[in-house]
């Protein structure tokens, strides 16, 4: 297996590119090294957040209560930057640079800038994690004023926002210098224009986010002032669209998976086009439902963002809902498995962990996180579920079991052809999406029961034990905390699984033959 | 093959079962608007979306008038208020408590005033699972009709700083 220099058009420069032996991708390495460490450095955030998903799990679990009040608040706060935050973006940023370079067989462009935006969003991330563990910032990933942090909790994240912009604009000219180059033929491929979308969404995403930290930065200077509305709008600008960010990404990979794992091909790539480009248009408008029951925003406000335009990105994924499992089918039919209705559901690889992290992560997207979703972002029901623990169960149904679960998918085919290693304990990596899968099913399913019966979130004791206007709790509740409790721990457990997965790779997998694969320097 | 440039021409027209799909699904996502906007008026119980700004000072000085006037007593040192049937009625929250203590008459209709005298917190309202975002330096301003008689909880959902847990109070509907 030779490697390739190619010259570059526009610059003095050459890349050096592997032709990779299992894809025939021409694979610029300097991306390759890019992709390595931002998704190394994914898979280390989500072992910290995981630790604290356990131990915040088992403290909101009524009769384990493991943690203080402050270190349960303080993980808590963790738990969300570390997840929500770090392990997303970082995993995204992998994402774009696998996508932008390798399927389409070009340079990464701007090799500097993208180290540049590495050590910004890897010096914030750490920046953060400090500051939070010296307890200087108890506020949760959301901190919203006038609850203030220690100015370099703020300082943190918007140095790693910043990277992360910088790293979508380098994906963004990747693209347009691999079709002045002429690296691919026609059309980009899709699992390209879902990661396009999703980039052109961060932008907007990331912008908004600096709208928000950067007042907040000064005012916790001293510097001016912060209204606590005007921030929830612009943090939740971020806060939201980031999850729309997840949104196009987890598609494009589940798209990405489906060719993988059973060789599907997009029913129609017009309609699967068309829906990505509704997120573009409507699914921001999304960040507002987070805003439905604050004080400040008048009814035309209210009104306007509980319904309409949100249902124009509503349709952009039951159009992928369709289009997926669809593809699934064709693929499978064509291989022979034609037996009654759902036969080629029967006889389809289960025991790849690509293809069941794919379907737990369509199913639990599509059949708990996506609608209740849709519910909640009803004004009359958002007042019945606002800030409870249904919020929770929620999310922990879309970007857990749905992204997180098809990231891990992902990564069990990108890992070996990056690290060029074989996968390590294939036995462990078979069950994992299982055993993650149904944990999740478990807590987010017991987090919106509990929810639904009052439970708060982020509490630390919802015995009320110690308050000074004695209150009633709903008897159920505890036992909904109870699965929830049990649920986590089961999640948990694959998320070790996964890490067990990922790190062995890397470090107990024999490189690959390696002397067929060591590049042709140019 | 989602990972491959497509064929040249991919601007194909839709299959006869993505044509039914793509239909039954704008008429369902068209449907649950226009049922949101029916439901703006047919509903019972709508998001409130009436406030005003002000300081937490003229906000805490129009409490504590409102509780001097009303005052009826006092559970655990938080003092219990009954006011007059469509009055304007001032519920604080603060770090970590929910004051004063509301004795309402059922079936009787009320301004409710909610404002933060420090940080954001979270008016939950129990077992009826009412919630609302709770700002300082904003009045917010809710009109309510209780119209069951018994104890209702109050406690915090945004966390508002280490003793978040400790926030509770009460509306008593009589
Ligand atoms: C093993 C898997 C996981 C478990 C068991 C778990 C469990 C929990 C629990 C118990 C909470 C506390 C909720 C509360 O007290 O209000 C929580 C909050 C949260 N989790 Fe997870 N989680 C897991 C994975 C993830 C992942 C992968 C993400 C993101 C990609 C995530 C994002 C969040 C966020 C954003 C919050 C809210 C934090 C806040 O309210 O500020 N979780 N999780
Ligand atoms: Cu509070
Ligand atoms: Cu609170």
């Amino acid at each position: 297996m030779a490697a390739i220099a190619l010259p570059n058009t526009f610059s003095g420069t050459r890349s050096v590119f592997r032709v990779c032996p299992v894809t025939t991708f021409k694979v610029d390495l300097a991306a390759e090294r890019l992709i390595i460490v931002n998704a190394v450095t994914a898979i280390v955030a989500l072992l910290l957040g995981g630790i604290y998903a356990l131990l915040i799990g088992l403290t909101r679990w009524p009769d384990v209560h493991l943690l203080s009040a402050p270190w349960f608040y303080r993980l808590l706060t963790a738990h969300g930057m570390n997840m929500l935050v770090f392990w997303m973006v970082f995993f995204e940023v992998a994402g774009l640079y696998f996508g932008g370079n390798a399927l389409l067989n070009a340079r990464l462009v701007g090799v500097k800038l993208a180290w540049v935006a590495y050590a910004l969003m890897l010096g914030g991330a750490i920046l953060v994690n400090v500051i939070i563990m010296m307890g200087r910032a108890d506020v949760m990933f959301s901190a919203y004023p006038p609850l203030k942090a220690d100015p370099l909790f703020y300082v943190g994240y918007i140095l790693f926002a910043v990277g992360a912009i910088l790293a979508c604009c380098i994906f963004l000219a990747t693209l347009v210098m691999a079709k002045v180059e002429g690296r691919y033929e026609g059309s980009m491929p899709l699992a390209v224009f879902g990661l396009l979308t999703a980039a052109i969404i961060a932008l907007f995403t990331l912008l908004s986010g600096a709208v928000a930290l950067i007042p907040t930065l000064l005012w916790s200077l001293g510097i001016g002032n912060v209204d606590p509305g005007a921030y929830r709008v612009t943090f939740w600008g971020f806060g939201h669209s980031a999850q729309q960010v997840n949104l196009s990404a987890m598609i494009a990979i589940w798209y990405t998976l489906a060719t993988l794992t059973v060789g599907a091909k997009p029913v129609n790539e017009k309609l699967s086009r068309f829906a990505f480009f509704l997120y573009i248009l409507f699914i921001n408008l999304g960040s507002m439902h987070h805003l439905l029951t604050d004080p400040g925003l008048g009814t035309a406000a209210k009104f306007f963002n509980t319904s309409y335009a949100m249902y124009l990105a509503v349709l952009g994924s039951l159009i992928h809902a369709f289009s997926i499992p669809a593809a699934i089918e064709t693929a499978m039919r064509k291989k022979g498995y034609n037996k009654g209705l759902f036969g080629w559901l029967l006889n389809a690889p289960w025991k790849e962990p690509g293809f069941s992290a794919l379907m737990f992560s369509l199913f639990i997207f599509g059949f708990i996180g996506g609608p209740t979703g849709v519910v909640l972002g009803a004004g009359q029901l958002s007042l019945l579920a606002h800030n409870t623990w249904r919020i929770t169960g929620h999310f922990h149904a879309t970007v857990v079991g749905g992204t997180t679960l098809a990231f891990m998918g992902f990564a069990y085919y990108v890992l070996p052809l990056v690290f060029r290693r074989p996968l390590f304990a294939k036995k462990i990596a078979q069950w994992q999406p299982w055993v993650y899968g149904i944990g999740l099913i478990i807590l987010s399913i017991s987090m919106t029961l509990a929810g639904t019966l009052g439970a708060p979130r982020r509490h630390w004791d919802v015995t009320f034990s110690n308050v000074t206007i004695p209150v009633q709790v709903q008897p159920l509740m505890n036992l909904m905390l109870t699965f929830s409790g049990i649920g986590a721990v089961i999640a948990a457990t694959g998320g070790a699984m996964f890490i067990i997965v990922a790190v062995g790779s890397l470090l107990f997998s024999p490189k690959r033959d390696p002397k067929a694969l060591s590049p042709l320097e140019a | 093959m989602a990972i491959y440039p497509p064929e040249r021409i991919w601007w194909k027209p839709l299959g006869r079962e993505e044509r039914l799909w793509v239909t039954v699904a704008a008429l369902w996502c068209f449907f649950m608007f226009f049922m949101l906007i029916g439901w703006y008026f047919l509903g019972a119980q709508n998001l409130p979306t009436r406030a005003q700004r002000i300081t937490t000072a003229q906000y805490k000085s129009l409490a504590d008038q409102f509780v001097e006037a009303n005052k009826v007593g006092e559970e655990n040192g938080v003092p219990i208020v009954h006011p007059q049937p469509g009055t304007d009625i001032y519920l604080v929250a603060k770090q970590w408590q929910w004051t004063p203590i509301l004795e309402l008459e059922n079936n009787k209709t009320y301004t409710l005033h909610v404002s933060s005298l420090d940080v954001q917190h979270g008016l939950s309202i129990q077992p009826i699972n009412l919630n609302l975002q709770i700002f300082p330096g904003y009045d917010y301003m809710i009109t309510i009709t209780p119209n069951k008689a018994g104890n209702y909880s109050l406690w915090c959902n945004e966390f508002c700083s280490i003793g978040h847990h400790l926030m509770t109070g009460k509306i008593v509907v009589k």
